[in-house]
């Protein structure tokens, strides 16, 4: 596989047990490549299963058939612990609710992936994640609460966080989907502008088309399936 | 954040902040468990150690008799057989055979510190028209001093080694109106007679000891014993007193000789006692569990607490066994925290008992050593027990689901 692929999936299959012997496939053979860089949609109604592919390619759930590659590396053929540290190496996760830990502040939260990679911190770590929320805006806050700051300022905390170990890949599960319009377009903008800056790869899980128009490539997916793939002719850079 | 922490610190420590309360009401609650094993703990030991020593004052732990005699009936020929009847056979005074050689025997067995030989046996104190059954004690008064301390328990005078130099307790000194320099005369069953001079009177603190033995040296009570160049038994003194069954039987089988040791002699304080030591470890393993599972809700409740962030830490790449020292910190922290404020309880419990448990003429009612392994004790059986309690909330936790955790 090239290295300047981010991610491949080949024929991933996910299926659920609703109950002994019967079993509901949610993904039915998927196959997508994301090439370094890339700042991909992923759109699809309610129930097409774009959670569950997020969690699969985020390593946080095995498929039940097919092939995830992370940067070239095949995760089905990993043990727990090297996978969590791929994960933690190579995938940023920015979820539709922030997810930031409440018991720390806005620098501490950033840290978090280092300092759990490293195990223990050190100036080096602390100057970075400084750095990321410097680069969302967000210095003033660097030493608040998790909980003490707006809902769009949280979600560019997470954001930060996802950058923190400079990964390959940031997933994100409608990253806008709490948000109002000023503040989703606030965070939009963040995530475009490290896209430009970096050769992090994106992947966005998002309903708004409004925001998907604002992707370089949207994939849909309808009933576990890739109905469509294909470039955005007419990306609208900012909002 | 400290700077340079480890990182389960961190989030084991922040965890248990965020949820300020809950941690040190079950921090109180292990002080209060740990505090009442450490009390009791001390006060028990206090105790036994108290009254062992003052059994020991008078007692030797290991004491070497000769064999008894027994009655061995004549087989006789014809259809009588053997008697029908056997009387037991009375016990004389006698020497044990060949004492010197047993005693350098003795010696040199492991866990012996001294040995005494002792001319020991009954008869009569007379002074003026009072009299008194007594106890004969024949002894060398610097080979005696390591098994009992009798030199250390005089009130009156001093023990000398003269022929006619006698030691009385304070109750047989009372009876019979004596002070230094008194004389009284012993009297034995076979009707020997000698006149002592009162040189010393000891005090055991026990009134019976005090009133029965007399203490004469060797020679004299071998003569008023009539048993001259023997000794009725030989008392040995112990590295550990309460090892001293176990030497007792290593004496026993390198001699034909009744070895009886004090914990044998007085099994019934023993019986209690490890009864009250079985009571006492009920008592503890049953505050321990309690504390355990107090740690262990506390940390089940933790977790599901903090489902979503442990889900949102595993995402990021922290390891199932991250998590799992996570928790394992907050049990042991616990249970450590705990064990310190238990320890202060402990102390101060122990202090007002100390300023409370008196006797009447304000001496304390035993002593009560605050030992540093009793707390140092505590504090590593607290942190095991933290430990332990956090193991399966811990396993729980690491075992979580990211997608899981994250969607709770």
């Amino acid at each position: 596989m090239p290295v300047a692929e981010t991610l491949r999936l080949d024929g991933v299959r996910k299926s659920y047990a609703v109950g002994t012997p019967v079993e509901s496939e949610v993904l039915h053979g998927i196959d997508l490549v994301l090439e370094r860089g890339e700042f991909a949609a992923l759109i699809g109604p309610s129930g097409s299963g774009k959670s569950t592919l997020l969690n699969v390619i985020g390593l946080l759930d095995q498929p039940s058939a097919g092939h995830v590659y992370i940067e070239g590396q095949d995760a089905g053929s990993l043990d727990d612990d090297v996978l969590t540290r791929l994960r933690g190496r190579s995938i940023g996760f920015v979820f539709q609710h922030h997810y930031l830990l409440p018991e720390f502040t806005a620098l501490e939260n950033v840290m978090m992936p280092a300092l759990a990679a490293k195990g223990r911190e050190d100036e080096a770590m602390r100057a970075t994640a400084a750095g990321l929320l410097d680069r969302v805006g967000l210095t003033p806050w660097l030493n608040s609460k998790a909980t003490h700051i707006s809902g769009g300022q949280q979600q560019r905390v997470a954001i930060a966080r996802a950058l923190a170990m400079s990964p390959a890949l940031v997933l994100a599960d409608e990253p806008t989907g709490n948000l109002d319009t000023k503040s989703a377009d606030s965070v939009f903008d963040a995530l475009r502008d490290i896209n430009e800056a970096s050769d992090t790869t994106f992947l966005i899980v998002t309903h708004d088309p409004r925001l998907a128009q604002r992707c370089d490539r949207i994939v849909e997916l309808v009933d576990g399936r890739i109905v469509s793939d294909r470039p955005n002719t007419n990306v609208v850079r900012r909002s | 954040m400290k700077r340079f922490a480890f990182f389960e610190l961190i989030v084991a420590f922040r965890f248990m902040r965020d949820g300020l309360t809950q941690t040190l009401l079950i921090i109180l609650g292990v002080g209060l468990g740990g505090g009442v094993i450490i009390f009791m703990s001390a006060v028990l030991a206090g105790l036994e150690s108290n009254v062992v020593r003052r059994t020991l004052n008078f007692l030797a732990p290991i004491v070497i008799l000769p064999p008894e005699q027994v009655a061995r009936p004549l087989r006789q020929a014809g259809p009588a057989g053997v008697a029908a009847q056997v009387q037991p056979r009375s016990q004389q005074l006698r020497s044990i055979d060949q004492w010197q050689k047993i005693r350098d025997q003795v010696e040199r067995t492991h866990g012996v510190i001294a040995v005494a030989p002792v001319v020991s046996g009954p008869g009569f104190a007379l002074r003026g028209d009072a009299s008194r059954s007594v106890t004969i004690t024949g002894i060398e008064p610097e080979t005696y001093f390591r098994v009992i301390s009798l030199d250390q328990k005089i009130v009156a005078g001093r023990i000398t080694a003269g022929p006619t130099d006698i030691t009385v307790g304070t109750e047989l000194a009372k009876d019979l109106g004596a002070e230094i320099g008194d004389k009284l005369r012993l009297t034995t069953a076979s009707g020997a007679n000698t006149t002592f001079t009162v040189t010393g009177i000891y005090d055991f603190g026990n009134k019976g000891v005090n009133a029965r033995n007399v203490y004469v040296p060797l020679r004299s009570a071998q003569s008023l014993l009539d048993l001259t160049g023997g000794v009725s038994s030989m008392e040995v003194r112990v590295s550990d007193p309460f090892a001293a069954e176990r030497v007792a039987e290593s004496i026993r089988a390198s001699a034909d000789l009744q070895v009886d040791s004090w914990i044998r002699t007085n099994a019934e304080f023993f019986t209690a006692m490890a009864a009250q030591i079985m009571t006492n470890t009920l008592i503890r393993v049953f505050v321990g569990l309690t504390v355990a599972l107090g740690i262990a809700s506390v940390l089940v409740v933790s977790v599901i607490q903090k489902s979503r962030e442990i889900g949102i830490l595993r995402a990021m790449g922290t390891s199932r066994a991250q998590i799992l020292r996570v928790f394992l910190i907050q049990g042991g922290f616990m249970g450590l925290a705990g064990s310190v404020l238990g320890s202060i309880l402990a102390l101060g419990f122990l202090l007002l008992w100390r300023s409370v448990a008196k006797n009447a003429d304000g001496t304390p009612m035993f002593i009560i050593e605050m030992e540093p392994w009793l707390f140092m004790t505590a504090a590593i059986a607290a942190l095991l027990v933290g430990l332990l309690a956090a193991v399966v909330p811990a396993r729980r936790a690491a075992r979580l689901d990211p997608v899981v955790a994250i969607r709770s």
